[in-house]
């Protein structure tokens, strides 16, 4: 499968092969406001779909980003340290935060495509 | 993705009050947040680092209409004075006409039940009396803690027909007095009333970013024109309560309910200066034995500034410890200080790791982040005194 896919708590993620790179929504980073700080997880780390992978701090707050599919680090978005702010300029793009292998590609089936995600956060207002 | 640190407030359950500049804040499109029982502006589009900078830089707004205004009349200044001096620490009678000072309510323990600001308006104000301005959240239990005590000894009136508006900044006099030249003359932590372009305000030059600004009471009627024409001005921008909080954090100031509440006191929260020699020495005051205990015995603990090492920020209710891991303290406001680009944080360590430049950890998220005791104001007051 291609393209990118939205969780319902307002991670994407972008396949290639077995590895899924993944960073918070347009939404996600609006709704946070100015990005000053993301704790990245280590490099090898096991992370299971739905809890905890990062967290991001916006000057007013923190928030847990959830991992929209389990696996392994096997790269974080190292820029985020001196330039936390591209969370906000690029959300989905240079603003990514990890990239996992995936342990179990069904889980992407659970995932919202585009047309979908913007449906759902439409139905937030 | 989820807030994990959602704003709380009392009575969340009840419908939210609004200022008289609600419809303006949604207007200049404010994303609006439930605090202290009002739906009040966390920022504009612009975001909280670009105002927090530009009021550095310039001139910030603010509407701080939730908190209360209460004025205190009675006989003579100096019988409301002494009655108000039974509640809190500081010299009243002492005040000059239009002079402001910065006090709180102390309870039998001396736990601080809310900070305030007091003016003593002028003669030329028709009588002398107390203006009060006193936070919001606590606005309801303060009015009723006056009432229970002092309404045999003063008159109290809550002015809830007015709004409150902060400019802060270093631009902020000039643009003030464009609209009204008098009000170069105040100092700082000085008040009084004028007339600005039309509008009858009680402006007092202070603030709660470190800046030189004013706080400004005009009538609920006049308050949305009167806020529109400082909008008015290009050095001027609204800046919501997430930058508030960042400027006066700062500036190294007390948020009541964080920093100081009924649980701490004025020694160990570091506010000796606000409880002038006459008060310590006399007392007479809510628990005053205690503080005159903790001046001779020194605190168990201070309120100190914090600088974390690295890039995190550390919270409110951040547990501080030694290098053994053994907890010393705790953060009671911490975040990011965007006029420095770093984390910076204030909390209550124990006396022995108070001094400056010592190294103690921050327990955040399960990880001992190395930090500093550091010197308060993180950013130089710019008072004009």
């Amino acid at each position: 499968m291609s393209g990118i896919r939205f969780s319902k708590d307002h991670e994407w993620v972008k396949v290639d092969g077995d590895i899924a790179t993944v960073g918070i929504s347009p939404y996600a980073q609006d709704q946070l406001g100015d990005v000053v700080f993301v704790d990245l997880p280590a490099i090898g780390k096991k992370i299971e779909k739905g809890k905890e992978l990062a967290v991001v701090e916006s000057v007013k707050a923190a928030s847990e980003v959830y991992a929209p599919v389990s696996g392994e680090v096997v790269e974080v978005n190292a820029a985020l340290g001196d330039a936390p702010g591209t969370v906000n300029e690029d959300a989905l793009g240079k603003g990514w935060f990890a990239k996992v292998k995936i342990a179990n590609k069904a889980e992407l089936d659970g995932l919202m495509d585009e047309a979908a995600y913007k449906t759902f956060c439409e139905g937030l207002h | 993705m989820s807030s994990a640190t959602p704003t709380s407030s009392p009575g969340a359950d009840a419908p939210l009050l609004v200022t008289q500049l609600h419809d303006l804040h949604v207007e200049l499109g404010a994303k609006m947040v439930p605090f202290a029982g009002y739906d009040m502006p966390v920022q504009y589009p612009s975001g909280i680092l670009t105002e927090h900078l530009h009021t550095r830089e310039s001139a910030g707004l603010f509407d701080v209409s939730h908190m209360g205004q209460i004025r205190l009349s009675g006989e003579t200044f100096a019988a409301v004075a002494t009655a108000l001096e039974t509640l809190c620490p500081a010299d009243f009678q002492a005040l000059q006409p239009g002079q402001q000072r910065y006090s709180f309510f102390t309870d039998s323990s001396a736990g601080i039940l809310d900070d305030l600001m007091v003016t003593r308006m002028g003669p030329g104000d028709g009588s002398d009396h107390i203006f009060m301005v006193v936070n919001a959240g606590c606005k309801d239990a303060d009015i009723a803690h006056l009432r229970a005590n002092l309404s045999n000894r003063c008159k109290i009136e809550v002015l809830a027909d007015r709004a409150l508006v902060a400019l802060q900044g270093p631009k902020a006099a000039a643009v003030f007095a464009r609209l009204v030249p008098e009000s170069g003359k105040l100092k700082f932590m000085s008040g009084k009333s004028l007339n600005a372009a039309g509008f009858d305000v009680i402006a007092t030059r202070s603030g709660y970013t470190g800046e030189d600004g004013f706080e400004i009471s005009v009538a609920n009627k006049d308050a949305v024109a009167f806020v529109k024409k400082l909008l008015a001005d290009p050095d001027v921008k609204p800046v919501g309560l997430g930058a508030r909080d960042s400027l006066r954090l700062e500036a190294g100031l007390c948020l009541h309910g964080n920093d100081i509440t009924e649980k701490t006191n004025p020694v160990e929260a570091n506010l000796v200066w606000a409880m002038q020699k006459r008060r310590r020495e006399q007392g007479g005051f809510p628990g005053a034995g205690i503080v005159q205990q903790q001046l001779a015995d020194g605190p168990s603990r201070k309120r100190v500034g914090i600088l974390p090492e690295g890039k995190a920020p550390a919270r409110a209710h951040t547990e501080i410890t030694d290098f053994g891991g053994r907890v010393i303290g705790e953060i009671t406001s911490g975040g990011f200080g965007p006029s420095l680009g770093m984390p910076i944080a204030m909390g209550y360590v124990e006396t022995a790791h108070a001094a400056i430049g010592t190294e103690i950890n921050l327990m955040v998220r399960g990880k001992a982040l190395p930090a500093k005791i550091a010197a308060m104001p993180f950013v130089p007051h710019r008072y004009q005194r």
